[in-house]
C-alpha cells in the first residue's frame, strides 16, 4: 500500500499549480471563491489560455490537440484547478463531443470540427433529454426523417445546460421507430443557425440562467452531420456519459468548498462565539470532513485502477453520488453557517454594506439550491442506484 | 382529548384558505416578490380586514384570539397558500405592543392601518441578551444607536419595534419612517437591515426582555405552523408527480424504491404536525420556550429533507422558477433561518 503520487506526478502538480498562480486572472478566481455566475468572455478567454498551454483538451490525445493525460494527470489537474478557484472546463465540445468524435468520427469530421473546439470558434451543447425521456433516455421522440441528402428533425430537447452560448448542438433522434427504442437513435450534429432551430431559457430556482429548451421544426441538416452509423447512436451516447462522468466525484470542489465553510465559522459569530466554538455545528463540519476523506481515498483507488486499465463500472455511479451528496452537504452547511443572513436575494445586487456577511458567503443560499441538481443531473443518483444494483444483483 | 379545531378556528382556517386560493395564485405571488417592497401592499390591506392580525392578540388585548392554536391555524394556511405578506413581523410586533399595554398601537395594527416589523437580532447578536443597539435618553426623548438585521417585513413598514439596551436593562421602542436597506429573500418577502443613527424612538417599555422573548416564540411557533402547511403542499405535490410522470413504459410511482421515499416525507410531516400541536398547547405557559424549541428543532431537520427530497423526487421540473414545487421547497429550507436554526433550537431543549 502506497497512498503518494509517484515523483512524476508530482512533478506535473508543480507544474500545474504554477501555470495557475502566472496565468489564472484574479478577477476569474474572485468569481469562483464568490460562486458567481460567469459570462461567456469569461470561460472563452480562460479556454484560450488553456489552450495556448496544451491543456484545454485534458481527455484527447496528443494527435489530435490534447495533451494526452491519463486519469491521474486529469485528476490532479482538477484538483489544483478547483483549489485556485479557476473556472471549469465548459464540457460538451471538449468533454463530450470530442473523444465522441475521435472515436466514432470520420476523417472529414475530425478534421472540421476538433480544431474548431480547441480555438473556440464553435461552442456546442446537448441535445439528449426531451420533456417525456429524462431517466428513460432511450425513448426519446425527437425525429430525423432522411429526404435524399438531408435529414428533417422535428422534435424538443431540454435541459440543454448554456445553450445559449452555443452555436451549435449535437443530439440524439430517432430514425427508426423499428426494433428495442436504443436501436433507433442516431447521433447527429446541427446548426443552431438552422432555420427551425428554437432556443427558449429556462429560469431555475435560484433566478439564473443555464439551461434550456431547443425546439426542432422541420430542421433540415445535411446526412454527412451523422455521426457513426445511423441507428448506432446509443452506443455513442453510452460512451459520451462515461466521459461525462469522469471526476464525478469532484473531490477538489468539495475540498474548497470545505476550506471556505470552515474559514467562514471562524469569521461568523453565533451565540456570541465564532461558530467554529459551537460544537453542535462543529459536529457537523467535521462529519462531512470525514466523509470527504474516506472518498478521496476511494477517488484514489478508482483512479489507481483506472491507471492499471480497468474498465470504469458501478464504481462511478458509486462516486457520482458519494461526490454530490457530499458537495451538497457542505453548502447546506455553509447556508446554515449564515444564519439569518442566508435570507437575501439576490444577494449581489446589493450595496457593498447592506450584508453583514463577507461577501464570497453572500450567494450561498442560491448556490445551495442550484446545486440540488448535482444528484439530478448526469444520470440522477436514483438512476446510479440502479446501475450499482444491477451490478450487486445481476440481470 | 380531542384534535379538532374549534367551529371559530375552522371558520378562520376556511377563510384564510379560499381568500389566497382565490385572490392569491401563484402568479399573482410571483408577481409581486421581485420588486420592492416584495409582497402586495393591497392584499396586505385585505388580509388585514379578513381579521387575520385580530387573531393573534385576546380579547382583553383588543384582538379575537391570541391562543397558539389561533397562531397556528393563520400560519398554517399561510404557508399552504406560499404567502409572502409580511404576517410574521405583523404577529410578533403586535403581540408585544400588545404585552406592553400600547391599545392604541395594537388597534392600528389590527386594523392594518400601521404596518410593523419586529427588529431584535444584529449582525453579531443572534439572541437578545447579545444586542448592542442602545437607547439613550436626553431632555425626555429617546434616541437610538445600532443596527438592526435581516429585520422581516422592513420594506414601506410604517414602524419598527425595536428592541435596545437602556441604562436598565433592554427596552422596545416604536421607530417611525425608519432608515433602512431593504432586499427581497430567496424564498418570498421582503427584508432589510435597519439603520439606527440617533433615530428617535418612543418608548412602549423600558424592561422588555420577557416580552420580546415571548414575541420570539410566538413568531417561531408560527413558522412551525406555516412549515406544516408548505409540506402538506409539497408531498402532495410530490405524490401526484410521481403518479403522473411516466418513465421507462410506467409511472415512477410504481418503483417501490421512490414510493418509500415518498412516505418517509408523508410519516415526518405527521411527526412535524404533532410537535407543533404540542407546542401550541404551551404557549403562554412557563414550559413554552422548551416545547417550542423543540418544534423549531424538529421542523428545521425535517424542514431540510422534506425540500431537498420533494425537489428530488420531482427531478429537473423540481429546480425550475416556473415550477410552484421549487418555491414552496425553498420557502420550506429557508424557515430553519428564521429566529434561530436547529441548533440554536437544539441548545434550547439541551439546556431547559
Amino acid at each position: 500500500m502506497d497512498l503518494s503520487f509517484t515523483p512524476e506526478e508530482e512533478a506535473f502538480r508543480a507544474e500545474v499549480r504554477a501555470f495557475l498562480d502566472e496565468n489564472l486572472p484574479d478577477e476569474l478566481a474572485r468569481k469562483g471563491r464568490n460562486t458567481e455566475g460567469l459570462t461567456k468572455e469569461d470561460m472563452a478567454g480562460w479556454h484560450a489560455r488553456l489552450n495556448a498551454r496544451g491543456w484545454l483538451a485534458a481527455t484527447w490525445p496528443t494527435e489530435h490537440g490534447g495533451p494526452g493525460w491519463g486519469a491521474v494527470e486529469r485528476h490532479i489537474f482538477e484538483e489544483e484547478c478547483a483549489r485556485a478557484n479557476a473556472p471549469r472546463i465548459v464540457p460538451f465540445g471538449l468533454n463530450m463531443l470530442g473523444p465522441v468524435l475521435i472515436k466514432f468520427g470520420t476523417a472529414e469530421q475530425k478534421a472540421e470540427i476538433l480544431p474548431r473546439i480547441l480555438d473556440g470558434s464553435d461552442w456546442w451543447c446537448q441535445g439528449y433529454s426531451e420533456p417525456g425521456a429524462g431517466s428513460d433516455l432511450a425513448s426519446l421522440k425527437s425525429r430525423a426523417v432522411r429526404e435524399g441528402d438531408e435529414y428533417v428533425i422535428n422534435g424538443q430537447k431540454t435541459w440543454t445546460t448554456l445553450g445559449q452560448h452555443a452555436n451549435r448542438i449535437f443530439c440524439l433522434v430517432r430514425t427508426s421507430t423499428e426494433g428495442k427504442p436504443q436501436e433507433g437513435i442516431s447521433f447527429v450534429l446541427v446548426d443552431m443557425d438552422t432555420p427551425g432551430v428554437e432556443l427558449r431559457p429556462i429560469k431555475l430556482l435560484d433566478g439564473g440562467h443555464e439551461v434550456n429548451e431547443v425546439f426542432f421544426t422541420d430542421v433540415r441538416v445535411p446526412v454527412s452531420n451523422l455521426v457513426g452509423e445511423e441507428n448506432k447512436g446509443w452506443t455513442i451516447a453510452k460512451y459520451l456519459l462515461t466521459h461525462e462522468r469522469t471526476n464525478i466525484a469532484g473531490v477538489g470542489l468539495s475540498g474548497k468548498d470545505l476550506e471556505k465553510l470552515k474559514a467562514l465559522s471562524q469569521q461568523l459569530v453565533r451565540g456570541g462565539r465564532p461558530l467554529a466554538q459551537d460544537p453542535l455545528f462543529a459536529a457537523q463540519m467535521a462529519e462531512v470532513e470525514i466523509d470527504l476523506e474516506a472518498m478521496r481515498v476511494l477517488n484514489l483507488r478508482m483512479l489507481s485502477a483506472a491507471k492499471e486499465g480497468a474498465a470504469p463500472g458501478m464504481q462511478s455511479s458509486m462516486l457520482k453520488i458519494k461526490g454530490t451528496v457530499i458537495r451538497q452537504r457542505i453548502q447546506s452547511l455553509i447556508k446554515t453557517a449564515l444564519g439569518a443572513s442566508a435570507a437575501p436575494f439576490p444577494a449581489r445586487d446589493l450595496p457593498e454594506n447592506a450584508l453583514s456577511v463577507p461577501q464570497e458567503a453572500a450567494g450561498a443560499a442560491a448556490y445551495y439550491f442550484n446545486h440540488r441538481k448535482l444528484s439530478i443531473f448526469g444520470g440522477s443518483n436514483e438512476i446510479q442506484r440502479n446501475i450499482i444494483a444491477k451490478d450487486l444483483f445481476g440481470g | 382529548m380531542d384534535f379538532n379545531l374549534t367551529e371559530d378556528r375552522q371558520m378562520l382556517s376556511d377563510t384564510v384558505r379560499r381568500y389566497l386560493a382565490d385572490q392569491y395564485d401563484f402568479e399573482t405571488r410571483n408577481g409581486v416578490i421581485e420588486t420592492a417592497p416584495y409582497h402586495s401592499p393591497a392584499k396586505w390591506a385585505e388580509l388585514s380586514e379578513l381579521g387575520l392580525i385580530g387573531a393573534f392578540v385576546s380579547e382583553a388585548q383588543g384582538g379575537f384570539g391570541g391562543a397558539g392554536f389561533d397562531i397556528t391555524t393563520v400560519f398554517e394556511e399561510l404557508g399552504r397558500g406560499l404567502c409572502p405578506e409580511p404576517m410574521l413581523a405583523a404577529l410578533m410586533s403586535v403581540r408585544a405592543a400588545a404585552d406592553c399595554g400600547a391599545d392604541a398601537l395594537v388597534e392600528e395594527a389590527i386594523s392594518g392601518a400601521k404596518r410593523l416589523a419586529m427588529a431584535v437580532f444584529e449582525p453579531d447578536a443572534d439572541s437578545l441578551s447579545l444586542i448592542r443597539t442602545s437607547a439613550d435618553q436626553s431632555s425626555g426623548s429617546w434616541v437610538l444607536n445600532g443596527r438592526k438585521s435581516v429585520v422581516y417585513g422592513l420594506p414601506d413598514a410604517d414602524g419598527a419595534l425595536v428592541a435596545a439596551r437602556t441604562n436598565t436593562g433592554i427596552g422596545l421602542f416604536l421607530v417611525e419612517a425608519p432608515e433602512t436597506i431593504d432586499y427581497a429573500m430567496i424564498n418570498g418577502g421582503g427584508a432589510g437591515e435597519l439603520i439606527l443613527d440617533n433615530s428617535p424612538g418612543t418608548c412602549l417599555r423600558e424592561n422588555a426582555d420577557d416580552i420580546i422573548e415571548a414575541a420570539l416564540d410566538a413568531g417561531r411557533l408560527a413558522l412551525c405552523a406555516e412549515a406544516v402547511g408548505v409540506m402538506d403542499v409539497l408531498v402532495d405535490m410530490t405524490v401526484d408527480y410521481l403518479k403522473q410522470r411516466k418513465q421507462f413504459g410506467r409511472p415512477i410511482a410504481s418503483f417501490q424504491a421512490l414510493q418509500h421515499r415518498a412516505v418517509d416525507m408523508a410519516i415526518e410531516i405527521e411527526q412535524c404536525r404533532s410537535i407543533t400541536i404540542l407546542a401550541a398547547s404551551k404557549l403562554g405557559t412557563d414550559e413554552a420556550g422548551k416545547y417550542i424549541a423543540m418544534a423549531k428543532n424538529l421542523i428545521g431537520r425535517t424542514g431540510a429533507m422534506i425540500s431537498e427530497e420533494s425537489i428530488q423526487l420531482h427531478g429537473g421540473i423540481g429546480m425550475t422558477w416556473e415550477y410552484p414545487g421549487s418555491h414552496f421547497a425553498k420557502r420550506l429550507a429557508m424557515i430553519d433561518h428564521q429566529l434561530g436554526d436547529r441548533y440554536a433550537q437544539l441548545q434550547r431543549v439541551m439546556g431547559a
